[in-house]
């Protein structure tokens, strides 16, 4: 038993190896004075006052911004709705074609999801005159309805996984049913609503696929930007400006993981507070 | 009057079908369009398509094409090997990582798992980018593998460095590398909840390590592999970003071809045909992967 764990733990060892030496020899990098991007010449931050003076790239993240917040809150509201339905709502007309409709976008190439939307913008662009061209709302569009599926699945699995016997409780007690999901489903799942808002805005932040179909000239999110000058190869000033996303979110992430572990050891003492009062 | 109307059944109504509307118009349509697109005759009109000439209304001539025309063998060929490779090459890196995440003891695992999870929220392009950087033929990482090689093969078969960049193998690890979270948590979550005790017993009755893996573990780890190994299959047998950046473009995979045919030569009915043969291809796949999971969620709402 000891043997094989030393040897497992060794495995994981070089497993994590592999996920970070690209990232921290990119964050290295971003520091080399030299203009070729993979020859090291000496200490510098010079990429970074590069990039700072770039006013495109501040354009392209308030963009970006601008997009996933609108995209990820409407992806939200209309991916709980979905959720709720699919969860509560075991038979109403359609509901094979709905479960197929929220499931179908999860497994789609993105090549796919995108071409279709751009051929769906440019024809009923042409036949009913919107969008008369292609940018903030296509590009919006395409990301809510992508997003949204994944909203559904994370709200619908905690729908199935809750308590039934609150809401059948507060339905005993007189609520209606509308009342039932506002005044008591809905704050039993807003931990679940609020990591698929977190998650579509996420996708929505990353996404160069679709967005890089529906967008029109002039609208060039971050990703975008990036893509399009990553094309072209490996250069220092890129290097600086993902060294700062990769920095942004990990520290985000580190942060979120930290409070949602401590909000968790706190309900846990909760609950085992609340079993010895009882007793 | 709208308060009745709201409260019997007009909230359901909306809950329901607010989605399903959105849904319908802007993913189902869509998707329509595209399916009857590959039926239809490429014009030069704008948009370039048109539903007459030769065959009216149905015309195969494109799916004729991609049993004829060896770019789209090969471009399904080539999508589907290097989608294989990536998930057998997860597996077998993913699965010995799951497996030791779960002998790690609780506070460290949580570090770990949040470690594993990180890279899945940093950009999916900056991880892409960030290989771009190892693997040309300057980095300190070819020149590493270089020295590596020269020194242990003969010297007639020396290289001045690995070429790594536009190849198919530059495609499959960085697909490993991007998807290999997606392997690494359904394997954890289904090797989590094994019963150790059973690893005991068989240690008790005299199994050594491996065979207890090979006859206890393994077996029970099934469904986290399936899992798993469709949820890497899947996005990379459709990738269209990684090819592009560290491909072979003379051996393109299909996303490449179906970006191709629409935007530089502009054959709308040619790339939709791509698009429905290369769904087609997934259904089996996606199949499998919904069953497991719909089944593996029966099994946690009994527990």
């Amino acid at each position: 038993m000891k043997r094989s764990n030393t040897f497992l733990l060794t495995l994981l060892g070089f497993g994590f190896a592999f996920f970070y030496v690209p990232i921290l020899s990119m964050i290295v990098y971003s520091f080399n004075g030299s203009r070729l991007a993979t020859v090291w010449g000496g200490f510098s931050t010079k990429w970074y006052a590069t990039l700072l003076s770039n006013t495109q790239v501040g354009k392209a993240l308030w963009l970006s911004l601008e997009i996933a917040l609108l995209s990820s809150t409407i992806a939200t509201i209309l991916g709980t709705m979905a959720g709720i339905a699919l969860a509560r709502f075991t038979k109403f007309r359609g509901r094979t074609l709905f479960s197929g409709l929220v499931t179908a976008p999860l497994v789609m190439p993105e090549v796919i999801t995108g071409i279709s939307s751009l051929i769906f913008f440019i024809l009923i662009a042409q036949y009913v005159g919107w969008p008369s061209s292609r940018g903030f709302t296509t590009v919006t569009l395409a990301h809510i309805t992508f997003s949204m599926v994944f909203v559904t699945t994370i709200v619908q699995s905690r729908m199935l996984s809750a308590d039934r016997a609150i809401e059948e409780a507060a339905m005993d007690l007189g609520a209606r049913p509308w009342q039932v999901l506002r005044d008591v489903t809905l704050p039993v799942i807003a931990p679940a609503i609020l990591s698929g808002w977190l998650l579509a805005f996420t996708i929505s932040m990353d996404d160069v696929v679709i967005t890089n179909f529906t967008t029109g000239p002039g609208t060039t999110t971050l990703p975008i930007l990036i893509w399009s000058k990553v094309k072209l190869g490996v250069t220092p000033d890129i290097n600086a400006l993902a060294t700062l996303i990769v920095l942004t979110v990990g520290l985000c992430v580190l942060a979120a993981g930290v409070m949602m572990s401590r909000a968790e050891r706190r309900a846990e003492r909760d609950r085992r507070m609340a079993y010895r009062t009882n007793e | 009057m709208i308060a009745r109307w709201f409260h019997r059944r007009g909230w359901s109504d909306m809950v329901i079908g607010l989605p399903y509307v959105w849904l319908l118009i802007f993913f189902l349509i869509p998707f329509l369009i595209v399916v009857g697109m590959s039926f239809a005759t490429r014009t030069s009109t704008a948009p370039p398509f048109g539903f007459g000439g030769e065959n009216p209304l149905i015309n195969l001539t494109g799916y004729a094409r991609l049993f004829t025309d060896t770019l789209y063998i090969r471009a399904f060929v080539t999508s589907l090997t290097n989608a294989a490779g990536a998930m057998v090459l997860c597996l077998l890196i993913g699965y010995p990582m799951a497996l030791g995440l779960t002998r790690v003891d609780r506070g460290w695992r949580n570090i770990l798992l949040m470690l594993v999870i990180l890279p899945f929220w940093t950009s999916f392009l900056l991880r892409v980018y960030a290989w771009m950087g190892l693997m040309g033929s300057n980095s300190w990482f070819n020149k590493l593998l270089t020295g590596a090689w020269n020194w242990v093969v003969p010297q007639a078969w020396d290289v001045a460095n690995v070429p790594l960049m536009h190849s198919n193998f530059a495609v499959v690890l960085v697909m490993v590398y991007t998807y290999l979270p997606f392997m690494i948590l359904p394997l954890y979550a289904n090797l989590e909840r094994l019963d150790p005790t059973l690893d005991e017993a068989a240690m008790d009755l005299g199994s050594r390590p491996f065979a207890v893996f090979r006859d206890v573990t393994l077996p029970q780890s099934i469904p986290g592999i399936i899992a798993g190994g469709m949820l890497v299959f899947i996005p990379a047998a459709g990738e269209l970003v990684i090819p592009t950046l560290v491909g072979d473009s003379s051996s393109p995979m299909i996303g490449r071809v179906i970006s191709d045919e629409f935007s530089s030569a502009r054959d709308w009915p040619m790339a939709s045909a791509v698009a429905v043969a290369l769904l087609i291809l997934m259904v089996g796949p996606m199949m499998v992967y919904s069953r497991f999971e719909a089944r593996a969620q029966a099994r946690e709402r009994s527990e």
